[in-house]
């Protein structure tokens, strides 16, 4: 069985003497290892960005959807009618995915902290509350405060965190905005790569004649910048993801206080995804040398 | 092993070499001549495959040169040993390794090389320069570098393009035995050289056939020389 391609195994494959074939350059080296690093340190930043907003947006949306309440205070004897009246407006509204009349029970746990167990609800003029669950578009509420004031003279629409509506929507594209940071700095990586090996590939071409003298395939020749690339950028990665992982651990844990600020922290299986970091930084690496040294080996007799 | 049938070769503009033929019969010795820029070079390097004929065929080994795959080319390098007419190396290794990088670079390069790399150092007088890299070395010193690397693999045809080109006429002599000797053990060896003090050296010492590039075609050279 194959668990790795032949391609990947070759990378992995130490060969001293095909490594040392070309010569060693020290200044690209470290560049190379750098900017992979600091891709990775921003990828893990952007990545712990985007997962926070993503749970901020969840969270937030979670408490949208129930969001609001109809209260209709009415004397006693019309409070059916309306209560009934104000389930079919509602009932009719698009945007509005469920409705329901609390029951007595709910209300008097729902009193029960500010007057006592002992309050009887049913002997005092207790508004009727009713339940709203949205969709995840909402409803009009202009439109439905206007039917309700034509329809329903006793009820009083409440939203109490309708204002976060706009937060939720800009959470959410913050989201996609990180991710989509995310691939651009992979592209960035590949660019800053493919960059480095023409150098490389340049600046050997010497070396690439004799070894194509002598009988090496470009397979081989190729082996030998795209090995050494892939493994510089995977170290490069894995130091700038250690970096990054250790800053977001030392960002202070989640508190209610500080809501967004302090819940970059990682949750969960989150915390595995930066070790993809390296790995992928890795393989980017090996498909830009790949496709430089192809195309520079194609080029020579 | 190297057929050539009514070849032609251009860069591009006017045709360099026009119908050539020749088959290079194992065991023998050629030289190529002609004046400089008559196409020696041009000519080697269809012999070896570097370049692919703009007419006619050329087989290697059997082959038909046109059809073969860049990794094909690569594998019947192999089997050719060339000392190039500016012969480079990898500046940054020791002579050693650079001798053995053909069987580096084909994956047979081990330990129990090493005997076999001795003793060709050694035949071509340079176990003291093992170590050396090779912007060190002196002209000759590179030539007979470059013959050792050549024959490494053990190949059966030897192509030298002028390989006493920037030598004293000491040197010279003294390669051309190398490769006097090379023939005398099976192999077969072409010159290309401009020289005619070396091709009449050469006759003294073994049976060999000259063709001349002239006209931009391939001539037999008589007795003249
Ligand atoms: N890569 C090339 N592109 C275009 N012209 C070339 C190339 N190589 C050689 N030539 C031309 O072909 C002619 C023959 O060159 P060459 O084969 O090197 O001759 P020789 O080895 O006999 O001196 C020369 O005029 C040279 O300028
Ligand atoms: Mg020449």
């Amino acid at each position: 069985m194959r668990l790795i391609p032949d391609a990947i195994r070759a990378v992995l494959r130490r060969d001293a003497a095909a490594d040392r074939v070309v010569p060693p350059s020290g200044f690209t080296v470290r560049l190379t290892v750098f900017t992979s690093a600091a891709m990775a340190f921003l990828t893990i930043f952007v990545m712990a960005f985007s997962l926070a907003s993503g749970r901020l947006a969840q969270d937030w949306g979670e408490e949208l959807a129930r969001a609001s309440t109809l209260r209709i205070s009415t004397p006693a004897e019309q409070m059916a009618g309306q209560t009934a009246a104000a389930l079919r407006v509602l009932e009719q509204t698009p945007g509005v995915a469920r409705a329901r009349a609390l029951s007595e029970a709910e209300q008097q746990a729902l009193l029960e902290p500010w007057f006592g167990p002992d309050l009887p609800v049913d002997s005092l003029p207790v508004p009727q509350l009713i339940e709203i669950v949205e969709t995840d578009d909402g409803y009009d509420s202009e439109g439905l405060r206007l039917r309700l004031q034509a329809e329903v003279p006793g009820a009083v629409l409440d939203e109490h965190t309708r204002w976060r509506r706009p937060l939720v929507a800009a959470a959410s594209r913050l989201r996609l905005l990180g991710w989509a940071s995310i691939l651009l700095i992979a592209a960035a990586t590949g660019a800053m790569v493919t960059l480095a090996a023409n150098a490389a590939l340049a600046a050997n071409a010497q070396v690439i004649a004799v070894l194509r003298l002598v009988g090496a395939t470009d397979g081989y020749i190729a082996r030998a910048f795209v090995r050494r690339y892939t493994l510089r950028t995977f170290s490069g990665a894995a130091l700038g993801a250690a970096l990054g992982l250790a800053a977001i651990l030392l960002m202070p844990g989640d508190s209610e206080a500080g809501g967004f600020l302090t819940s970059l922290r990682l949750q969960g299986w989150h915390w595995l995804l930066p070790l993809t970091v390296p790995p992928l930084a890795a393989l980017v690496a090996f498909l830009a040398t790949q496709a430089a040294a192809r195309r520079v080996l194609g080029a020579l007799a | 092993m190297i057929e050539l049938e009514n070849v032609a070769y251009s860069y591009g503009g006017d045709a360099l070499l026009t119908d050539m033929s020749l088959q290079l019969a194992p065991g023998t010795f050629h030289f190529l001549t002609g004046p400089s820029g008559a196409g020696k070079t041009t000519f080697l390097k269809l012999c070896y495959g570097a370049l692919k004929p703009t007419g006619g065929q050329v087989r290697l080994f059997g082959r038909d040169v046109t059809g073969l795959s860049r990794d094909a080319v690569a594998y019947t390098r192999r089997r050719i040993g060339v000392v190039h007419q500016d012969c480079q190396f990898l500046d940054h290794l020791p002579l050693s390794e650079n001798v053995a990088l053909p069987l580096t670079v084909s994956g047979q390069g081990s330990p129990d090389q090493s005997d076999n790399l001795r003793e060709l150092m050694a035949w071509v007088g340079l176990v003291d320069k093992t170590d050396a890299l090779p912007p060190e070395l002196s002209g000759g010193e590179r030539q007979r570098a470059a013959l050792a690397r050549a024959l490494i693999l053990s190949p059966d045809v030897i192509l030298a393009d002028e390989p006493t080109g920037n030598v004293d006429w000491e040197m010279s002599q003294r390669l051309l035995r190398l490769l006097v000797e090379l023939n005398r053990m099976g192999k077969t060896v072409m010159i290309a050289t401009h020289d005619l003090m070396l091709i009449r050296a050469a006759k003294a010492q073994v049976q060999a056939r000259v063709l001349r590039i002239a006209n931009r075609s391939l001539q037999l050279a008589g007795a003249d020389l």
